[in-house]
């Protein structure tokens, strides 16, 4: 380039930079857009070196996994010659004969929040209901259908499905909840109370298992393609 | 005439040194050296081939091992069906699956894919996500699709094999002999689900950790360079038993049974839901459903 052609350059950009100024605007925005656009709804990748870069296996959860009681009841169940093979209610430890303190209680039937048993908060469509809805209240071992007759802990599936009918259809038929053993022989069943807080039904949330790993960070074993 | 003769005494005397050496190796490596295709052993040979697998994971796992070769049963044809109203994505049934069917720890292989999908685009393949990770599941905007093997009727993998490697059982499993299989990866092609997974390394397996009742078309520990996939617990279920993420999944979302018994819990689904297969317009017929219980 000419020396001379330097002196003219400054007034030249001047003029061109305002009428780019609008234009790199623009350039900008699209940048922006576009760049949003590609991580909308994508999550990050984990930096390097994250727990959830590292392969995790069955053996990291052995709360989880060391047990395996599939079978376990399946053949106490068909035993005690049940209608539907069940293993028992999950009863808390020492409470059960609810008789052993309620025989010398008196009894209130007014509906009420009751704290006497404080690990209880019924939330369970507790505006209508309450204890003696489904605990009888001359009986403490037995629970009470709404046509007053009494049944056993261990078919408390009959009272669920009064209110959930075509869950307690789906169960019956195996739709419904977990069953376990042989597709094609003996099952074992559970009963609602098995996953179902009958206080408080509802699932609670957990914690999952961690993700698959992301292909980067797959174990690099030394192979052709080593780099 | 010389030169002639030289030629054969030395192709006599090369069969005679390569026969020598055949002879001279051990029985197993013999048969592994002339191996033929697992469906056209007969069962003399299934059985001698099975001692030797057995034989090989005792002395590689360090404890007894069973390898089984157990046939399809009898008028049975597997079905399974998945409730998506119940999964919550926790992946419980991934790291079941992984402890049964003996898969590599690391390089890491999930024969179960896990994807996550917003509720409101319903089951878009494209916006999924499997690498999920937030505090609790499920959560309240999403839902949650485990895919693995379909196990279709109509598989695309086995018609691409270009070796015969996979094939349907009569009970409908496909199956893949990792003895016969090249590694050229056509049938993960070819799979619309992303069922298949390929052993790009050597496969790792705590000698602890492996799961001894093995079939040989199922859980028995791959070698590198082998494709793998679901086999539905193929060394459970012609035991009768469920298979492994049926027992482990939590919330009672996996069904598992014969489609050729009415009264099985898979054909009441079928009757008395509304299932769906994945991607049905490929025609690929599933035997894998799902459905929404609520």
């Amino acid at each position: 380039m000419e020396p001379g052609d330097r002196s003219e350059e400054p007034a030249v950009s001047l003029s061109q930079s305002k009428a780019l100024v609008p234009l790199l605007l623009l350039f900008g925005l699209g940048v922006l857009g576009i760049l949003a656009t590609l991580l909308d709804g994508h999550s990050f990748v984990p930096p390097e070196g994250a727990a959830a870069n590292r392969a995790y296996g069955p053996a990291d959860f052995p709360e989880v996994f060391d047990k395996d009681d599939a079978l376990t009841g399946l053949e106490e169940a068909r035993a005690a010659g049940l209608a539907i093979p069940v293993p028992g209610p999950p009863l808390t430890e020492g409470l059960y004969p609810c008789s052993a303190c309620h025989a010398d209680m008196p009894t209130n039937p007014v509906r009420r929040v009751v704290d006497a048993h404080g690990d209880i908060v019924l939330h369970h469509d507790e505006e209508n209901r309450w204890c003696l809805d489904c605990h009888d209240a001359k009986n403490r071992d037995r629970l009470r259908l709404a046509s007053g007759a009494l049944i056993e802990f261990t078919e408390s599936y009959k009272l669920c499905g009064q209110c959930h009918g075509t869950q307690y259809r789906d169960w019956k038929s195996g739709i419904h909840g977990k069953r376990t053993g042989y597709w094609n022989g003996a099952k074992r069943y559970l009963l609602c109370v098995h996953c179902h807080s009958p206080h408080s039904p509802a699932f609670k949330a957990m914690k999952p298992l961690p993700p698959p790993l992301r292909p980067q960070y797959l174990a690099d074993q030394g192979g052709s393609h080593e780099q | 005439m010389n030169s002639d003769r030289s030629r054969r005494d030395f192709l006599v005397g090369a069969t005679a040194a390569a026969a020598g050496m055949l002879a001279a190796c051990s029985p197993a490596a013999r048969e592994r050296f002339f191996r033929r295709h697992f469906q056209e052993l007969t069962p003399s040979e299934i059985d001698a081939r099975m001692r030797r697998l057995k034989e090989d994971y005792d002395r590689q796992l360090g404890r007894p091992t069973t390898v089984s070769a157990r046939a399809a049963l009898p008028n049975t044809v597997y079905g399974y069906a998945l409730d998506l109203s119940r999964c919550i994505g926790c992946r419980t049934c991934v790291y079941a699956c992984v402890k049964e069917n003996n898969q590599s720890r690391d390089p890491q292989i999930h024969w179960i894919r896990v994807l996550e999908m917003k509720k409101e685009k319903g089951i878009d393949f494209e916006g999924a996500n499997p690498y999920y990770d937030p505090a609790t599941v499920p959560d309240p905007d999403h839902f949650y699709l485990p895919v693995a093997c379909q196990q279709c009727r109509n598989p695309p993998c086995v018609s691409v094999c270009p070796v015969g490697a996979t094939w349907q059982e009569p009970d409908g499993i496909v199956a893949i002999d990792y003895d016969w299989c090249i590694g050229c990866r056509c049938c993960m092609a070819a799979c619309p689900y992303g069922a298949r997974h390929f052993n790009w390394g050597e496969p790792s397996l705590p000698a602890k950790e492996a799961n001894t009742n093995m079939h040989v078309l199922g859980n028995r520990p791959r070698p590198r360079g082998v494709v793998e996939k679901c086999t539905f617990c193929v060394q459970r279920v012609r035991e009768g038993r469920y298979p492994a993420c049926v027992e482990a999944c939590p919330v009672g979302a996996r069904k598992f049974g014969n489609l050729l018994d009415r009264e099985s819990e898979i054909s009441k689904i079928l009757r008395e839901k509304r299932v769906f297969v994945l991607k049905a317009e490929l025609k690929t017929e599933p035997k894998f459903y799902y459905f929404y219980s609520l």
